[in-house]
Order: structure tokens, then C-alpha cells, then sequence
């Protein structure tokens, strides 16, 4: 122990500072690391970084915790023959062992049926080697945690407005003058948005907050507003009814950018009823979305071509064509819509009053109005118009799991979609921004095989595994309209799953509905806890055996740096290494960090060695590509063609000689190309030199309304982002979804619904967003369970991924139940006092917390502290398992059974989004003389090996911590 | 004469935990390190933090605000931890107002803590020394370190930005032009302390409306309107039976 003589002087060692970029949540922060003596001394935010810019946040600051952990793996562990799956009983094996046992199943399956191996990840951010990996190997089932994310928020804004909040786009908070978070704890995203807040702030903006409890960001709203879970697609659909009432939308933006003047027909016995009426042009075999539309031209009275130069389209009336059809514009139908929603209406469904709304919806249109933007930035629309000068209409939004985790999430997202374009914000200054490579075509053009005959043996897929389905035709379903996929991703049940519903892939491989499956590869997802709904019954199925003794998911594979609870149900461990110790990379493939005003990627570089055996899980995928032989992994020969993961990052293109790879910048052999280009041997080195990220700042003429920005959709072309330079119109109107109602309607020649499935694509896919109710709150006595439940996540706790992190879990060691004093004590349960809560799936005992900043029908907790005995290598009398709890245990994977089917996923029923939040609860006090611990409990968890020992006490001091100084 | 102080802006804390834990890593493995904790992996685990974040509610439902405050020691301009300390182990710095703890001369009585009405020293049961935030004096001095980040390290690492540094004494500093300009107050005055360190409060940007925003001279609904000329009407009208 080091004494002090000098406040000053710093102690001795050997310091390196080394660059890369932060993985204890999702956002992607670059940081500088000062390592002593080899040992990790300092993480900082990096200054240079365009993302953080310097800053940090708890769990970055906390990664030193991460990295020194006991909960570690550090070998390959096999369980115990003798030992049952959940039973953590392991043996450690060697790396060459494990790829043995892996290659030789593996190998068996893909000549066999490929569909029997499923990949499944908790990251979604390296789906571009895990998603070509599936591919190549030819199974449909591969998915990352979007499904149980936020697919709703991304598929809601993505097949409206071609793009979406978070990694995609988000707000312009340094030129909005009034900004709306609604359905935002704490998260997604981190440091960006705190950044971005404060700026805001001080320079003058308006901030409300719309949430059902007030934290985190919250707190610093001017207003919050309170609102019942799940009604906020009531509130949008209100605020933009009172919009169109006072004509505070913005006419031009809605005529020229979006289909809201252009003319559906609406003539119930003509055969293109709820289709846009269509013009004779020819039409271009190569555009996804022909300008082929229709307008009534005001002044003549009569249709003409949509945005004919110099016509002024009618938004509103019915008309006749020359044939006698008749049509409205979209946006008549959208009026028709919100007719009823009226604030009155809003209030019962929202608890927020009518006054607040109406006022909202007037913040809303007057700050768009009477604070316009106009830069002095002159650029020419995809149609060839010069203009003079960029328009903001400065209200800016940002939403996320609170709008998107409900079963009618899709549709409140469509419907915040469109109040943001009637507003007139989309990629505007001070509304909302495009990130690279978004805009896309509405929606994006990768699909995934559309039939049977896209998965064979020994073949990669017939498409992505992954899609955005544009009609019926689209479905991955086989010839009697049957799922696919395990999940049943992409089927009638969820057509527009883009992001798969990993929720439900164990549940129906134990069931084996659709089939039954051979092997399941996890990687970095807590499947055993705050992963999976319904946790207690999922667990039962990972070790459920058949008649045989066999177990009904024959054999699990988990990838994990640390002991999870999901490692206990693995019968193969591979211990992943820390972000500290691997290479990595942040690619335009799939979610980079791009920012407002231009692309941007980024890596990690390993800044320390790799701890014991473990190996970075991209390195098990290079390995395994090699071995099994998938062709983006061997040459003609069949010889491995990458000796690792980064040479793989440097080398692989996309097809031989496309110059689109896994990193943007520095391509060509000198670096002297970005975006397309030969590999550069150097190119890793070129990062390094430069932060760990390449930056590409777009001429200011490109920087807005890219959907319609010919400068900008022509860089984008020649720079491969996208095949297509057409103007990307906002769909007000979806036809997209109309086509899978007339679908259910059977007024369409393709793929029909199965019968019992009709009614809810009838009923769901409506072409103009609607509010319902979320399904099980439909399906549940609201008498008997009044009450709402939700969760959130804290900030220092983001991700959820560090119980076992010793300075974290000091600052959230256990969650209580948060309620209102008045619902509380209607219970009778005191403040600080055990409670019961209890949905119609499960119930848990735990502590209960009064709040006044919560409305009052509605009980929270924090997501993923509560924690399973000796997990994560704590102490059995830890207070997150003794103290905490899961919400999940409250909800289930599937709703009750109803006229859709006995076991259909608890989720939005067009995209496949676990409702997470629509769970129903009663509450009660718990009984004097019951246990002062939370239930349910589990048996504890034994320490696996390879970790290690804990200790009664600690002190870290870089250098001398892993040698002893504990 | 100089005193460094923290300003902390109320209005942008999130309380996001960001200073807390950058705090603790740059101190752990520093001249004031390291920061012991106990039960690290176990029950009630509890260890040395300089700085520590505490939110509350004010008000009820439905005009409840939550407060988050960061709070540590306060570096006082009449330290009461720095008489009572029977070994003078604790002393405040004559060149830069810095309250610190020699641990060389602590004796771990903890007289300090109880003098304290802020309750921000943390006692280490393991080397037996009071120990505190000691504003980064090991960065803030150190021309090894790039000029801009010569300051405490939960400045740096603040999101929010809501933390600001300088010298209180200084009438022209950013900090006491914050403090002068936005209303910020100390803890406690009625203790005498003097504390330096200063607090932003939280400020509302609100939004009157007024009636005639809502109508508008384009207002979009006009276009909706029937325009243009008519053809003569078929049906009788005025012009069908008077002469005037």
C-alpha cells in the first residue's frame, strides 16, 4: 500500500496510453487508456473522439472493474457428463477440443439441415460478421436482441420516414428550440444525448419530457407529463389531430416531400381500392418506388401527375376521376383518421388533460412555425429544383423502449413519425437528422429468402437472414404460409420482424413449433435471466428433457466473457474476452457511429492482452468459417484465406473486387480511398494513427433533406451506400401495409394469411396509424390487475451487463418497486416494506419504494439488477439476488391463448417487438412473518472454473492489483 | 489569493454517476489512493467514493421534480475539519485553498468527519486515514498532461458538462462569473464555512403562447378552400323575381 508524503507526485511505473473505443454500453464512446505497469490505470473519455468529445460516463469510467473482475471466464468448459444443464458443473477443456466439438456438429447439421443450428446474439452491433456467418453457413435462424429491443422504434420511423432514432438518426438539439422526449429513460443513447441535453439547454431550448416516471433525463425537463403506459400512440394521434384542426402543419414540406397530396382510391369495388392511383408512365425497372402517383390539382380541378412543376395538389376533399373512380390524397384519409382522437378522447385514454394536449400540439406548430430556420445553404432536390436555401422547422424528438416495447408500439411510432413530418422536421436543422448509411429506400432492399428453397444443405442462405419485407410476396414462409424460421420471424404472425424475435427462440425450439432444433449458439445474451421473458419457465426449458432422456434443445453453446446465468445452461462455454483485449470494428455494414453531417466508423484495438484463454468471439467465428468451409471464409481450394479476425476485417470484401469491406476508411492500397476501395494492408494502423476512427464530413449542400437530395443521393449511389438515387417520399399513407391487408382481405392474387391469422393482419396492418390497446392488456381482467408495470434502466447501469463490476453495483446493489405513496397504501404496504406483485404469469416479493414522480396507476422498477444466487461470481447473500428482482418473471413470452393461436408471442403483431411493458399487475402487502428475501429464489450457482476468488476486501492500485495488491 | 473551487450546474445534472466513478478511478491509483472496497462481490458492499451523487423529490404528483446533486467536499474557505485535528493532518493549502489530509500524520480519529457538516470524508478502515477528494491537485498541476486536462477528473468526464472549475477569488474567472451571473449559492452559509464550491439552481425555459399565434395568414387550410369562378346556378334565385 502506497503511503502519501506528496499529494502531487504520482507514483511510479511504466505508463502507456493507448486509444480505442468503450464497450460497457452500446453508445460507442472513444477512450484513451493509461495503463501502469501494464495494468489499466485510467480510462478517460478520448477528446479527439467525435462522439463523446472527452466525456465519459459511470460504467466507462467503471471499466477497470470490468476488466479485473472474478467473474471472468478465462477456459473453454465443458459440462460434466455427469452433471444436468443448469447445475453448473464444468470441466475445463482446450480451445482446439472445443472447435473439434463444434466443427463436428456443425458440419453434421449444414450437410444435413442447416436450419437445425441457430445463432443467436445479444449484440446487435457486430451483426456484420454474425449475420454473414449465419448466411454463409445457410441457416435462417440468426438474429440479434432487436427483437426484444427496440425493432418497433426501427421498423415504426423506417417504413414511414426511411429512418430511425439512435445509431440511425436522431435529434439536431443544437438547433432545436423545443424538444419532446417521450418514452426515454436513461439510455439509448448515453453520453451523445447528455452532451446534447445540457448543450440544449443552455442555450435556451424548451425541454419536455413525456414519461410515465420522471428520472434521469426527465429530471431536467422544463415540463414533464406524465402519461399511462402504452397510450402514446392516443397522445400523437391527438396532438396531430389539433394540427390539422388549427392548420399548424407545414403545407409545402407535405405536398412535395411525403404522399400525403397524392391520391388513393378509395373506390371499395375497384381492384386497386386502398392503392395509390397510378399514372400510365413507363415505369424504371430499377426504382424501388416509382413517381408514378397522382395529384388534384387545385386550380384546374381536375388530376395531374404528382408534383407537376407549378401545380398546387389539394391535401384535402374527395374527387372523381376521369373514369369514375373516386380518391382522396393521403392526407384527407389521415384527417379522417384523427377526426376521432380528439383531445377529450386522449385525456381518458392518456391521463394527460386535454388542456396539456392541446397545448402541446400548439408548442408544437407554433415553435415550427414562428421560429423557422433558413440557412444559407443552396442545394437541388432529387427532381432537379434549385433551391436557395435550407428550411428548419426547429422541434426536435427522441423516443425509445418506452414507445417501442408494447404491443402497439409499431403504429404509435408510425403515428410520432408523421406528427414529426407534418411538423415538417424530417432531416432538417433543429428536427430530425439522418445518420450514414440512413436515409434508405422505404423500406431497405435486403431481403431474406422468400421460400423454402432459400435454405438448402451446404449452401449459404438464399438472402439475408434478416429483411424488410415490401409485400406479401416477401414472407419467409414455406408453401402452406408456415414459419421459417424458429422464431417465426418474418411469417403471417410477425411480417415485418426485421430484427427476429430472439425472445421466442427457445420457447418454440423446446415446444418444437415450428420444429425442433440441434444446437443453439448464444452469444452475450442473458437468455437464463433479464433476456427472456416468462425467466423461470425458460430456464425449466433450456434443461427439459424429452421421453428418451434426451434434452429437447439437444445441445446449447454460450459465448461469454463473464459468468452469467446463462452460462450454467450451456453444455459448451467459450470464455470472450474483455473490449479492452480485442479488435473490433464499427462497421457502415451495420451500425456504425456515423454522425449528423457525414459517415463515420470506428474500432477497438486491444490495449491490453486477452486474460487466461479466452478468445474474442470473432476469432471463434473466423476459426469455425474456416473449418466448416463457408465460401466468404476459404478460397477455391477450400483453404482458410484469413489467418484472423483482423486480417479477415482488412481483406474481406463483400464480393471478390467490390471494395466495400468492413471499414470505411482508408481503403485503396496507399489509404487513399474511403467508403470503396482495394483492401489496404495498413488500414488497422491508419486507425490507430487516427483515434481508432475514420470521419467523413459531407459538403454542407449534402448535410440535409437527404431523402430528396440529389447532391447527396447521387454521393450516396457513387459511394455505394445505396443502389438507388431516387427521391425517398415519406409515407404518410403506407401501401406497404395496405398490400398485406388486401392480403388478409384475400383480395390479392399472392401469399394469403392462414385463416386464424386474418383478422389480426386486417386489423394491424392499417394502412394510416391507429391507436389500440396493447394485446394483453386486451386479453387481461383489468379489474383483477389494475395496475401497470414497467421497468428502466439506470444510467450507471446502462445495458445492464455489471452487476459483477465492484464499483457499479455500489451505486445500484439491489432494486425496489417503485410506487405511489397513494397506490401503496390502498395495498397497505408501507415505504422500505416487503410487497407482492402479481400478473396473471407469476408474481415476486420485493421492497418497496414511495415516489411521488410516477403516475400513479403505473409501478416501476430498475431492469437486470436483481440477479440469480452466485451469478456473476457474487456472493450467495449478495443483496441483487437476496434484495433484487426481475420484473420478468411477471411477464410471459406468449399471450394467452386467442383467436390468433394458442401460443403466439407476446409481441407487437407486425414486427415482431416483445411487449415488455404491457404486462398487468396487482399488488399486495406481504404477510407478516414471510421471508425477507425476494422471490423466487434459485438454487445457487458454484463458481465456474477458470474464475476467480473473491475477496472480503479490496483495494485497486494499477501495477500492483493483479500481482497481490488485493 | 487563490481558491479553486467546483461550481455544479443542478439545472443539467442528470445524475448520471459519471464524476462519481471517474473520480474513484483516478484517485484509487494516485497520491490519494487508493480507495478500499469492502464486500466488493458480497452483501452490502461499501467503499471509498470523494463524491457521491444523491437525488431527490421535491413536491407531488403531478409537479414533482427530481433533483439529482453531486455532492463532495466542498474545499471551505473556514474549513472546520482542519482545526479540530489533533494532528494537523488535515490542512487547507495557502496557495490554492485545497482542504487535503496528510495521511502520513492521520491518526484516523475522525474528529474531521464529525466536525464536517457536510458529511463528505470517507474514513478507510483498511490504512486507518480520512480520506477526500483532493480537487485532482495531482492533475491540475501536472504539465505532463495536456494544458485542457489539468483539471479534476469528474470535470472532465461530466456529460453534462455540469461541472466547472476555477478559481472562486478570481472576480473575472468563467467560475465566479457563473456564480455571479446565474445564481449560484453555497451550502449551508448559516455554518460560517464558507464553502467554495457554489450550486447553479435549476431554471425552466417556458413557452407563452398567445391567441393570434394560432391563426395564421397562411394558414394551409385556406388552400383547401374552394376557389376560382362557378358556373351560373340552375336554381331560381333573387334575380328570377325582382326588378328592384
Amino acid at each position: 500500500m502506497p503511503v502519501v508524503h506528496n499529494p502531487i507526485q504520482p507514483p511510479e511505473g511504466r505508463i502507456e496510453v493507448k486509444n480505442t473505443t468503450c464497450y460497457m454500453c452500446a453508445c460507442r464512446c472513444g477512450i484513451r487508456v493509461t495503463l501502469r505497469d501494464g495494468e489499466v490505470r485510467y480510462i478517460q473519455g478520448n477528446p479527439d473522439h467525435p462522439l463523446n468529445k472527452g466525456v465519459i460516463c459511470a460504467k466507462g469510467a467503471s471499466g477497470i472493474m470490468k476488466q479485473y473482475s472474478p467473474a471472468r471466464l478465462t477456459k473453454p468448459l465443458r459440462r460434466k457428463q455427469e452433471a444436468l444443464r443448469g447445475d453448473a458443473q464444468f470441466e475445463e477443456i482446450e480451445w482446439d477440443e472445443a472447435f473439434g466439438i463444434m466443427e463436428e456438429r456443425l458440419k453434421h447439421l449444414r450437410e444435413t439441415d442447416p436450419k437445425k443450428f441457430a445463432l443467436f446474439t445479444g449484440r446487435d452491433q457486430m451483426q456484420a460478421l454474425t449475420g454473414l456467418f449465419a448466411k454463409q453457413y445457410g441457416t435462417p435462424n440468426y438474429a440479434a436482441h432487436g427483437g426484444f429491443c427496440s425493432v418497433n422504434m426501427a421498423t415504426g420511423m423506417i417504413y414511414t420516414i426511411g429512418g430511425s432514432f439512435w445509431e440511425f438518426g436522431g435529434p439536431d438539439l443544437e438547433r432545436a428550440k423545443l424538444f419532446i422526449m417521450i418514452g426515454t429513460a436513461e439510455d439509448h443513447h448515453s453520453n451523445p444525448m447528455k452532451m446534447a441535453l445540457s448543450q440544449f439547454k443552455r442555450n435556451g431550448g424548451r425541454f419536455i419530457s413525456i414519461n410515465p416516471v420522471r428520472t434521469g433525463y426527465s429530471a431536467i425537463a422544463d415540463e414533464w407529463v406524465p402519461i399511462k403506459p402504452g397510450t402514446d400512440g392516443a397522445l400523437m394521434l391527438s396532438i396531430i389531430h389539433e394540427l390539422i384542426r388549427t392548420g399548424l402543419f407545414d403545407r409545402e414540406f407535405l405536398t412535395q416531400y411525403t404522399n400525403a397530396a397524392e391520391l388513393v382510391s378509395t373506390d371499395e369495388q375497384s381492384d386497386d381500392f386502398g392503392l395509390f392511383i397510378r399514372t400510365d408512365i413507363p415505369l424504371d425497372p430499377h426504382c424501388f418506388d416509382p413517381q408514378d402517383r397522382v395529384w388534384w390539382d387545385r386550380d384546374e380541378d381536375k388530376a395531374v401527375h404528382s408534383r407537376t412543376e407549378g401545380v398546387e395538389p389539394r391535401l384535402l376533399g374527395e374527387f372523381t376521376l376521369a373514369d369514375g373512380r373516386k380518391a382522396k390524397p393521403s392526407f384527407q384519409l389521415l384527417k379522417e383518421r384523427t377526426d376521432q382522437y380528439n383531445p377529450e378522447w386522449a385525456e381518458s385514454v392518456t391521463g394527460i388533460p386535454a388542456d396539456t394536449i392541446r397545448r402541446l400540439a400548439y408548442e408544437m406548430g407554433i415553435t415550427a412555425r414562428d421560429e423557422k430556420i433558413e440557412l444559407p445553404i443552396a442545394w437541388t432536390d432529387a427532381w432537379g429544383k434549385d433551391h436557395e436555401t435550407i428550411t428548419g422547422n426547429p422541434v426536435a424528438f427522441h423516443s425509445m423502449r418506452g414507445t417501442a416495447a408494447h404491443s402497439n408500439g409499431f403504429q404509435t411510432i408510425r403515428a410520432m413519425s408523421i406528427l414529426m413530418t407534418i411538423l415538417g422536421t424530417i432531416d432538417r436543422p433543429g428536427g430530425f437528422r439522418h445518420k450514414a448509411p440512413f436515409p434508405r429506400p422505404i423500406p431497405p432492399c435486403a431481403k431474406t429468402p422468400n421460400s423454402i428453397h432459400g435454405v438448402k444443405p451446404n449452401t449459404p442462405l438464399g438472402g439475408m437472414p434478416l429483411g424488410w419485407p415490401a409485400d406479401p410476396n416477401d414472407l419467409f414462409v414455406d408453401d402452406d404460409g408456415n414459419p421459417i424460421r424458429i422464431d417465426k420471424g418474418f411469417s403471417w404472425e410477425f411480417p415485418l420482424s426485421a430484427h427476429g424475435l430472439m425472445h421466442n427462440v427457445i420457447t418454440n425450439a423446446w415446444r418444437g413449433d415450428p420444429y425442433t432444433i440441434d444446437t443453439l449458439l448464444i452469444f452475450m445474451a442473458n437468455m437464463a435471466w433479464n433476456s427472456s421473458m416468462n425467466t423461470d419457465e425458460v430456464r425449466k426449458m433450456l434443461n427439459d428433457k424429452d421421453d428418451n432422456g434426451e434434452y429437447k434443445i439437444p445441445y446449447i453453446i454460450v459465448a461469454d466473457a463473464f459468468q452469467s446465468e446463462m452460462t450454467a445452461y450451456a453444455d459448451l462455454i467459450l470464455p470472450d474476452t474483455t473490449y479492452l483485449e480485442r479488435h473490433d470494428v464499427m462497421s457502415m455494414l451495420d451500425r456504425p457511429i456515423s454522425e449528423y453531417d457525414g459517415p463515420v466508423d470506428s474500432v477497438r484495438i486491444p490495449v491490453v492482452p486477452p486474460k487466461g484463454d479466452c478468445k474474442p468471439f470473432q476469432e471463434v467465428l473466423i476459426e469455425m468459417g474456416s473449418r466448416l468451409k463457408l465460401p466468404a471464409f476459404v478460397d477455391k481450394e477450400g483453404k482458410r484465406k484469413f489467418r484472423d479476425y483482423p486480417d479477415f476485417v482488412v481483406n474481406y470484401e463483400t464480393e471478390p473486387g467490390s471494395g466495400i469491406g468492413f471499414l470505411a476508411g482508408w481503403r485503396g492500397k496507399g489509404g487513399e480511398k474511403f467508403m470503396k476501395g482495394e483492401p489496404n494492408p495498413n488500414q488497422w494502423k491508419m486507425y490507430e494513427e487516427n483515434n481508432c476512427v475514420y470521419q467523413y464530413h459531407l459538403p454542407k449542400s449534402y448535410q440535409y433533406m437527404r431523402n430528396w437530395n440529389r447532391g447527396y443521393l447521387n454521393w450516396a449511389q457513387e459511394h455505394r451506400l445505396m443502389r438507388f438515387a431516387e427521391p425517398i417520399n415519406i409515407h404518410i399513407y403506407s401501401e406497404v401495409l395496405m398490400k398485406f391487408r388486401l392480403a388478409a382481405q384475400g383480395k390479392t392474387e399472392g401469399k394469403q394469411p392462414p385463416a386464424h391469422l386474418r383478422k389480426r393482419i386486417e386489423t394491424h396492418f392499417d394502412p394510416l396509424p391507429f391507436y389500440s390497446e396493447p394485446l394483453e392488456s386486451q386479453l387481461t381482467d383489468k379489474h383483477k390487475y389494475p395496475l401497470n408495470a414497467i421497468t428502466q434502466r439506470p444510467m450507471a447501469m446502462y445495458h445492464s451487463w455489471d452487476s459483477q463490476n465492484a464499483w457499479l453495483r455500489q451505486i445500484h446493489t439491489y432494486n425496489y418497486m417503485y410506487v405511489h405513496p397513494s397506490t401503496a397504501q390502498k395495498a397497505g404496504i408501507e415505504d422500505g416494506g416487503w410487497m407482492w406483485a402479481e400478473s396473471m404469469h407469476g408474481k415476486v416479493r420485493c421492497l418497496c419504494r414511495y415516489t411521488e414522480a410516477l403516475e400513479p396507476g403505473t409501478i416501476w422498477t430498475w431492469n437486470a439488477i436483481g440477479k440469480s444466487k452466485g451469478a456473476w461470481r457474487l456472493d450467495d447473500d449478495a443483496n441483487e439476488s437476496q434484495k433484487g428482482f426481475l420484473l420478468n418473471h411477471l411477464i410471459s413470452e406468449e399471450l394467452p391463448a386467442h383467436e390468433a393461436g394458442e401460443h403466439v408471442s407476446n409481441s407487437d403483431p407486425l414486427t415482431g417487438q416483445a411487449g415488455w411493458y404491457d404486462v398487468r399487475v396487482r399488488i399486495y402487502k406481504a404477510e407478516e412473518g414471510e421471508e425477507n428475501v425476494s422471490y423466487p429464489q434459485f438454487n445457487a450457482m458454484p463458481a465456474l472454473p477458470g474464475t476467480e476468488k473473491t475477496n472480503k476486501w479490496q483495494a485497486f492500485f494499477a501495477g500492483l492489483f493483479t500481482r497481490g495488491g488485493k | 489569493m487563490t481558491q479553486l473551487a467546483l461550481v455544479i450546474d443542478l439545472n443539467v445534472c442528470v445524475g448520471c454517476h459519471a464524476c462519481v466513478t471517474s473520480c474513484k478511478e483516478w484517485n484509487t491509483s494516485g497520491p490519494a489512493g487508493s480507495m478500499c472496497d469492502d464486500n466488493p462481490y458480497g452483501q452490502d458492499p461499501t467503499g471509498t467514493f470523494f463524491n457521491r451523487v444523491q437525488t431527490y423529490e421535491i413536491g407531488e404528483f403531478p409537479t414533482t421534480e427530481t433533483l439529482h446533486f453531486p455532492k463532495s467536499c466542498l474545499h471551505c474557505e473556514d474549513p472546520p475539519c482542519v482545526p479540530v485535528c489533533p494532528t494537523g493532518a488535515s490542512y487547507k493549502r495557502e496557495e490554492d485553498g485545497i482542504v487535503l489530509v496528510d495521511y502520513d500524520k492521520c491518526i484516523g480519529c475522525r474528529y474531521c468527519s464529525w466536525a464536517c457538516p457536510y458529511g463528505v470524508r470517507e474514513i478507510d478502515e483498511h490504512m486507518k486515514v480520512m480520506k477526500k477528494c483532493t480537487l485532482c491537485v495531482d492533475r491540475i498541476y501536472d504539465e505532463s498532461l495536456p494544458a485542457n486536462e489539468r483539471k479534476p477528473a469528474c470535470v472532465l468526464a461530466c456529460p453534462t458538462s455540469a461541472r466547472l472549475f476555477g478559481d472562486v477569488h478570481d472576480p473575472e474567472s468563467p467560475i465566479s462569473i457563473t456564480i455571479r451571473e446565474e445564481g449560484g449559492y453555497q451550502l449551508m452559509p448559516e455554518w460560517g464555512t464558507k464553502p467554495s464550491n457554489h450550486y447553479l439552481p435549476r431554471r425552466k425555459t417556458r413557452m407563452h403562447i398567445h391567441e393570434d399565434e394560432l391563426q395564421r395568414a397562411d394558414n394551409p387550410l385556406k388552400k383547401e378552400q374552394r376557389s376560382g369562378t362557378s358556373a351560373p346556378v340552375d336554381a331560381p334565385t333573387l334575380d328570377d323575381s325582382t326588378s328592384w
